[in-house]
C-alpha cells in the first residue's frame, strides 16, 4: 500500500486574490519580512499498488483527470510506502 | 411551433433548475423534462440546460466532480456531434470543466460573491443564441456567483476574439474576467456558457424579460 501525498496551487501567472489578502493580514500582525504568500490545496489518499511507479502513474492521472486543473493549477506530489 | 425537446439536468446542489424548467415550458410552452446526473443519456432532448447552483458544494473545483457525471459523459458526446447545450452560471463552470469551453472560472478578484443585476453588452448577436437581440444592445441581466472571473491564456483569448465566440461583455465588470467576458460560445458554435441568468428575467411579471429571448432564440432554433 502506498499513499500519495499532493499539493495542488495556482499557477504563478495567476493572481491569488486569498492569498494577497493574508498577506496583508500577516504583515499587520508583524511579519514585515513575508512575501509572495499563495494558498493551494492538499489531498492525500492511499493506493493499492504493486509497485512505487505503479503508483505514481495512478496518481499522476488522477492529477491530470480531475484533481488539477492545468489552465489554472499546477500540482506536484510525493509517494510514500504507507506508514513510512 | 418549435420542436424543441429541453432536458434541464440536475445534480445534486443544482438550485436554478427549477426557473429554467418554469420558463421552457410555462413560458415558450416547449417540451421540456428533468435530466437526473445519473441517468445514462439524454433521451430524445435536442436542447441541454446546464442551470446554476453549487452542484456536488463546489467541491474541489466549481463544476469540477459534475463534469465527470454519468450524464455529461453523454451530453459531451451530444455537444461534439453539434447539439445545443447551455451552461448557466455553475453549467459554464461544468462546461469548462469538461473542455467543451476552453478558459476557467476563478474566484471573482474581489474575493465576493456578487448578486446583482449587470448590464451585457451583446457583442455578437449571429448566433443561435442572441440572434434576438440587437449589435451592441444592452441588456439586464442578474448575477450571482463568487467564481465568475473568467480566465484563459492570452492565445485562447484572441481566438475567442477573432473567432467571434464572445457573445456576452459586462459594461461594468463585475468580478475581474479577462476581456469582460460574460458569456462565450464553442467555436463550433452549438454550446454556450454565460454567468449570468437570462431564466431569472424571462417573466414580465418580474418586471424585465431581457433574459427571455436569449432561451426563446435558442428553442425556436430548433425547426
Amino acid at each position: 500500500m502506498y499513499t500519495a501525498k499532493i499539493k495542488i496551487t495556482l499557477r504563478k501567472t495567476i493572481l491569488d486574490p486569498q492569498g494577497k489578502t493574508i498577506e496583508h493580514s500577516l504583515i499587520s500582525l508583524g511579519y514585515k519580512n513575508i512575501s509572495g504568500t499563495r494558498i493551494g490545496k492538499y489531498i492525500q489518499f492511499n493506493i493499492d499498488a504493486n509497485s512505487k511507479e505503479e503508483a505514481t502513474v495512478i496518481t499522476e492521472e488522477a492529477c491530470k483527470k480531475l484533481l488539477a486543473n492545468p489552465v489554472m493549477e499546477d500540482y506536484e506530489f510525493e509517494i510514500f510506502r504507507s506508514g513510512e | 411551433m418549435s420542436k424543441a425537446k429541453v432536458g434541464i439536468v440536475v445534480f445534486p446542489g443544482s438550485n436554478c433548475d427549477h426557473d429554467a424548467y418554469y420558463v421552457f415550458k410555462d413560458i415558450l410552452k416547449v417540451d421540456t423534462k428533468f435530466l437526473w446526473h445519473k441517468e445514462g443519456n439524454i433521451n430524445d432532448r435536442n436542447i441541454i440546460i446546464l442551470p446554476g447552483g453549487f452542484s456536488y458544494g463546489d467541491y474541489l473545483r466549481c463544476g469540477a466532480v459534475s463534469a465527470h457525471s454519468n450524464l455529461m459523459n453523454d451530453v459531451i458526446r451530444f455537444a461534439n456531434k453539434g447539439g445545443i447545450v447551455i451552461g448557466i452560471c455553475n453549467g459554464f463552470q461544468v462546461l469548462c470543466e469538461t473542455k467543451l469551453l476552453p478558459g476557467i472560472l476563478l474566484r471573482n478578484n474581489n474575493l465576493k460573491f456578487v448578486c446583482k443585476t449587470v448590464s451585457l453588452k451583446v457583442e455578437n448577436n449571429k448566433s443561435i443564441f442572441t440572434g434576438y437581440y440587437d449589435i451592441k444592445e444592452d441588456i439586464d441581466i442578474p448575477i450571482a456567483h463568487g467564481e465568475g472571473n473568467y480566465f484563459c491564456d492570452d492565445v485562447t483569448l484572441t481566438e475567442l476574439i477573432g473567432n467571434n465566440q464572445v457573445l456576452l461583455r459586462y459594461n461594468d465588470n463585475p468580478n475581474g474576467s479577462i476581456y469582460d467576458i460574460a458569456g462565450i460560445q464553442n467555436l463550433k458554435r452549438n454550446v454556450l456558457g454565460m454567468m449570468p441568468h437570462p431564466e431569472r428575467v424571462s417573466d414580465s411579471i418580474l418586471g424585465n424579460t431581457d433574459g427571455l429571448r436569449l432561451l426563446q432564440c435558442v428553442a425556436e432554433s430548433v425547426m
